[in-house]
């Protein structure tokens, strides 16, 4: 079975591949709903966000065709996404650390 | 001259290229290069709601719980329905299936304006609860309405940008469409329609980080 077909140097998936994708994208939708009724205390969050990923990851790898893309588009968007975790992180240790040796103000 | 005016007219391949494949992945790039811009300009939204989420996160369960998870979800399978349409026109496109390009396009544009009156709806919804930021702003059951303002603040900011950009994303695809009737598109030139759909799908993955954010977490708490 070939997932995909080149034609004039561009790979083209089959209709197939987008379906078992897009089925696969509603089945995670139904999964993040269902979850979010059940008490999982912090590890909520982490489930909500970690799905969100796994259905971010299906649209870019194969609706975006990161994973048929050049090695340069693949580094950019690795360097984006550094970049966003850069503002995110030392953003978040300012915040999460106020407060952490009882002096006012510091 | 014929050959020149047959060049601009196909687009085929601009002098500066030295191959097809070459132009395509400098068209690739570019648009990865914009959405990247656009990740930042989220992604300072997707920070404050983090933060201020970590200040008050009792109310912002309470607040985010009044939102209707249903409708979300539905909207949400609405917006995955338009991105597989979406690729399967950009894959019409590459197979140079005219007719096909067209009529994918135009489901998009339908699943797009379905989401959009969705969400008008839940708009709505808010303005009739008063869960509109500003003077006439009322959240029940709490005693500090300020944290609640700054949840439906959030909200309104980070919906109201998504769906402005699904407004554009529509007015994109109707261009499309038009130029796609015309038959402009073939399997040697779709460039446009593959980088509409990487926008279309940019913006698909906007709003699976928002539902989540918006709509689910900490639900069980809010109840």
């Amino acid at each position: 079975m070939t997932p995909h077909t080149e034609h004039n140097g561009q790979h083209i998936d089959s209709a197939g591949t987008y379906i078992l994708v897009f089925l696969g994208l509603i089945a995670l939708t139904v999964l993040t709903t269902a979850v979010a009724f059940v008490d999982l205390g912090d590890f909520s969050v982490v489930a909500a966000l970690g799905i969100a990923v796994c259905k971010m990851l299906l649209v870019a790898l194969f609706f975006m065709h990161v994973r048929h893309s050049t090695k340069l588009t693949r580094l950019v968007l690795v360097g984006a996404l550094v970049w966003l975790g850069i503002l995110i992180f030392l953003t978040l240790s300012d915040f999460a650390t106020r407060g952490f040796t009882g002096v006012p103000g510091r | 001259m014929a050959s020149e005016a047959h060049h601009a007219e196909t687009l085929a391949l601009r002098e500066q290229f030295d191959t097809e494949e070459q132009q395509k992945d400098a068209s690739t790039l570019g648009m990865w290069i914009f959405l990247i811009t656009e990740i930042m300009f989220f992604g300072g939204l997707f920070l404050a709601y983090t933060v201020y989420r970590s200040w008050y996160p009792q109310i912002f369960a309470v607040a985010s719980s009044s939102l209707n998870v249903y409708i979300g979800a539905a909207n949400t399978v609405v917006l995955l329905c338009s991105s597989l349409t979406m690729v399967l026109a950009v894959r019409a496109a590459q197979l140079g299936r005219q007719k096909s390009i067209v009529w994918f396009l135009i489901l998009t544009l339908i699943l797009g304006g379905v989401f959009l009156g969705v969400k008008a709806y839940e708009w709505n919804e808010k303005f009739v609860e008063h869960h509109i930021p500003g003077p006439s702003f009322h959240f029940e059951g709490i005693a500090n309405q300020g944290p609640a303002q700054l949840f439906f603040s959030l909200y309104f900011a980070m919906t109201g940008l998504h769906a402005l950009h699904m407004v554009i994303g529509a007015g994109l695809l109707i261009t499309l469409i038009f130029q796609a009737r015309k038959g402009r598109f073939s399997a040697s030139y779709m460039t446009p329609v593959d980088v509409v759909g990487l926008y279309w799908h940019f913006v698909d993955i906007i709003w699976i980080f928002l539902f989540p954010l918006l709509y689910l977490i900490d639900r069980h708490l809010g109840r």
